[in-house]
């Protein structure tokens, strides 16, 4: 943290402490796991219950006129489904639990993310590489199953010229690669820039003559960051349900 | 601060002290982790909240349907009772319509008798009285001839001429005709 750390008067930075993951018992140079009960672990566990409390508590009185909790769970389903539906197609439906798990996941883990002291479980490339690359091999896997050796049409621009298709092809297969890790980063990046701007105008905070300025910058980054969790789960879904649209119909 | 970032940076295997991202040694931990999270996540909406949704949803689109041909049903109700009032208001009228035509006819039929009995009368009535006049007429020409003879008879007389009554009658009928 030395390089965070600035300047004298005890003005000290630690934007990126907030992603350091520790285990939740015991002390702070225990050794990490796999099984360790870590920090990780309680954020994703609260976006667990916050996601049964949003879709299954909400529901259960199952009434025909919603209330308020129901209206949201149904217009999350509403969202989602036809989000599916649009981009993927009605062959695409019966994926849409999975997609619909991605998607309450993303959302509750970047919004738990925003209050304060909080872990954010997506700030971290371990977590949206799993997603990503999930998302990557799942769809690779479906589109041969699914088409067979046809699915190498994605890459084989049929509509442009002859002599430039195999140029066009090198590129298609470039970017099918590059899916993956931009899927998952796009996600990380997002989610850790935002935590860690709003922390460095926390610190600032801390020297009373700029405190004001700070604060409003906080509120305002804050504000934004609200509006980059929902757009950052959004775009996820969105890429994900484009992807397998790509491999159920891979002819351009 | 320095000591905790010490000590978790033994902890870290080799990770960069700027990133906990990057640090290696947590990605078992999160990755154990997320994917319990996620198949949480996927038997809970999978298994409860989604079919529950789709069903509450398909309740609800049930309803409406339901509703809407309630309603429908009831309108095309509505509808023929508007018919059936209209149709008697209708056929009120067209009977009401017949009966005063008929009362018409019948009173026109009655006056057209009176009349004509009425026209009769007139007719005989102005017969008589043609018929009277004529006599008083001729009565009045006979009265006229006499007194035209019994004048002519005094003017004769007192002409000094002998009166031939006879001749005078003739002369004045001759007269009285020309």
């Amino acid at each position: 943290m030395a390089d965070d750390a600035k300047g004298g008067g005890g003005l000290e930075f630690h934007p990126m402490d907030q992603f350091i993951v520790k285990p939740l018992f015991g002390d702070v140079g225990d050794p990490v796991h796999w099984y360790t009960i870590t920090n990780a672990t309680l954020w994703l566990a609260l976006a667990v219950l916050a996601i049964i409390g949003l879709m299954v508590l909400t529901t259960s009185k199952r009434a025909v006129v919603p209330g308020r909790g129901q209206s949201i769970a149904e217009l999350m389903y509403g969202f989602v489904y036809k989000m599916v539906e649009d981009v993927t197609g009605k062959d695409g439906i019966k994926y849409f639990p999975y997609i619909m798990t991605l998607f309450m996941f993303i959302l509750c883990a970047n919004f738990l993310g925003l209050i304060p002291m909080s872990f954010t479980t997506t700030s971290h490339i371990a977590v949206t590489a799993i997603l990503g690359f999930g998302v990557f091999f799942a769809v690779t896997i479906l589109g041969f199953v699914k088409n067979g050796a046809s699915f190498l049409g994605l890459f084989w621009v049929s509509s442009a010229p002859l002599p430039l298709r195999p140029v066009l092809a090198i590129i298609e297969i470039i970017s099918y690669f590059v899916r993956p890790v931009s899927h998952s980063i796009r996600l990380a990046g997002n989610m850790m820039a935002g935590h860690a701007v709003l922390k460095v105008f926390a610190g600032f905070a801390q020297v009373a003559a700029i405190a004001p300025v700070a604060i409003i910058g906080v509120m305002a980054i804050y504000g934004l960051e609200v509006l980059v969790s929902a757009i950052q789960a959004y775009v996820f879904t969105i890429l994900t349900c484009v992807y397998l649209k790509d491999a159920l119909h891979p002819h351009h | 601060m320095a000591e905790n970032t010490n000590a978790l940076g033994e902890v870290a295997v080799g990770a960069p002290p700027g990133m906990p991202q990057l640090d290696i040694g947590t990605f078992d931990n999160q990755v154990f982790w997320l994917l319990i999270t996620l198949v949480a996540i996927y038997f809970v909406l999978s298994r409860v909240a989604l079919p529950r949704i789709a069903a509450i949803l398909a309740e609800r689109q049930g309803t409406i349907t339901n509703d809407i041909a309630a309603a429908e049903d009831l309108k095309s109700q509505a509808e023929a009772a508007e018919a059936a009032y209209d149709k008697a208001l209708a056929d009120a009228r067209a009977e009401a319509q017949r009966i005063a035509g008929e009362t018409k006819a019948a009173i026109q039929a009655d006056l057209d008798v009176a009349i004509e009995k009425a026209d009769a009368e007139i007719a005989a009535k102005a017969a008589e009285s043609e018929k009277a006049i004529a006599e008083i007429r001729a009565g009045a020409m006979e009265a006229v001839a006499e007194v035209a003879k019994d004048t002519a008879q005094d003017i004769v007389a007192a002409m000094g001429g002998t009166a031939d009554a006879a001749k005078i009658a003739a002369a004045v009928d001759t007269r009285m005709k020309g």
